[in-house]
């Protein structure tokens, strides 16, 4: 089962640059395994080493996010599109960048 | 003054000749009129940062006759700033951000009040400067800030209308209190390095243009009560598809500051939550 993945800025940089990508899971944790083996690394940018989904990396089921369904383990079916979304904080450059 | 209705408390003298016909084209509106016009000069809008993103916002709201603008800026103007940044030219580089987008946007229109708060806001005067405002727009380009604006704008009962962009990527939202905010969205930051920012990782110089005339439009509709707002949605903007999405924003019941048991109950050391390093302000601008 394809799952139509969007990645959005700097978490790109983990799938070869790419914005948009095909998965297979049946979860959200077996999509981040399966992202994860082909680009090795990618789970390091949405989990901690115990697995624990960081906190300012947002991940949607279409719209929602999965923190108010089952995180981790909201099923995912297909048709959904799954999107990692991290903080941004571009801005005005007053501060740090 | 956070009457839904009428954020700015109204403003009862009529329009200069001059004013009918600089507003012209937003009067003729009937969602703005001669009413909601004077809804505008009377508003009072707070803008944080005059880059990338504050550029944009301040002279929309300057345009539009927005009567009070004040402006947090602490920064010189660098060469790398102005391939983005509208309210700096090429003559500006090392003088006060501050003192060029006010030049900037009083030869733009010189009815509206800009309030220069030549300082990074912090801690220690958040609560004072915003209390002066109805709104604010955060333009700030590091966590330390938009955690300390967002936890700020909430206990002084203010609305945020945020934006945030880095490479292609914008996003947008409008925080009103008690219906989510950025803690709900992001409950921690990101270790310092993870994220880059504009400076290591580049932005398009083009969508601060985007998401700050996005920005001064949900600072409209809030002034003239009109349309939806922003509020419990984050619209990410992809400008290399030129994509628009919608994603739900919700109040979480956990969050620390605007949950059912906030642990945040005054202003925090921004810099040690992000782990980040305390803000450095630029010598000419200190001295300024």
């Amino acid at each position: 089962m394809a799952i139509k993945v969007q990645v959005t800025s700097v978490i790109q940089r983990a799938v070869d640059g790419q914005r948009e990508l095909d998965a297979e899971g049946g979860t959200v944790a077996e999509l981040i395994d399966n992202i994860d083996m082909k680009y090795p690394g990618f789970r390091g940018q949405v989990a901690d080493d115990s697995g624990e989904l960081h906190r300012f990396v947002n991940i949607y089921i279409n719209d929602e996010d999965i923190r108010y369904l089952s995180g981790k383990d909201t099923i995912v079916s297909d048709g959904d599109i799954i999107s990692f979304l991290p903080a941004l904080a571009g801005g005005s450059a007053a501060c740090i960048g | 003054m956070t009457n839904d209705n009428d954020i700015t408390g109204g403003d009862i003298e009529a329009l200069t000749p001059e004013e009918v016909m600089r507003y012209s084209r937003h009067i003729i509106m009937p969602q703005v009129g001669s009413e909601g016009q004077r809804k505008l000069r009377a508003a009072k809008v707070l803008v944080v940062g005059a880059g990338g993103l504050g550029g944009p916002v301040a002279l929309y709201l300057t345009l539009a006759g927005v009567g009070t603008i004040g402006i947090t800026e602490f920064d010189v103007v660098d060469l790398s700033n102005l391939q983005r940044q509208i309210l700096h030219q090429t003559s500006d580089i090392d003088s006060p951000k501050l003192q060029s987008a006010k030049e900037s946007l009083i030869a733009h229109n010189p009815n509206v009040n800009v309030v220069e708060h030549p300082m990074p806001i912090t801690s220690d005067n958040a609560m004072e400067i915003i209390s002066n405002y109805d709104i604010v727009v955060n333009g700030a380009d590091n966590f330390a800030t938009r955690y300390l604006v967002n936890d700020a704008c909430y206990l002084s009962k203010r609305t945020l209308v945020d934006g945030a962009i880095l490479l292609f990527d914008g996003q947008l939202t409008v925080y009103k209190p008690g219906m989510g905010c950025y803690r709900c969205l992001y409950p921690d930051p990101p270790p310092p390095g993870l994220v880059p920012s504009c400076a290591e990782a580049g932005v398009l110089g083009a969508i601060t243009g985007i998401v700050g005339s996005m920005q001064a439009t949900e600072v409209f509709k809030q002034i003239l009560n009109i349309g939806e707002p922003m509020v419990n949605r984050l619209l990410l903007i992809d400008a290399l598809s030129m994509q628009f999405r919608e994603m739900k924003l919700r109040r979480d019941p956990n969050c620390p500051l605007c949950g059912e048991r906030p642990t945040v109950t005054e202003l925090i050391d921004y810099d040690a939550f992000c782990g980040s390093p305390p803000i450095e302000v630029p010598m000419a601008a200190a001295s300024n």
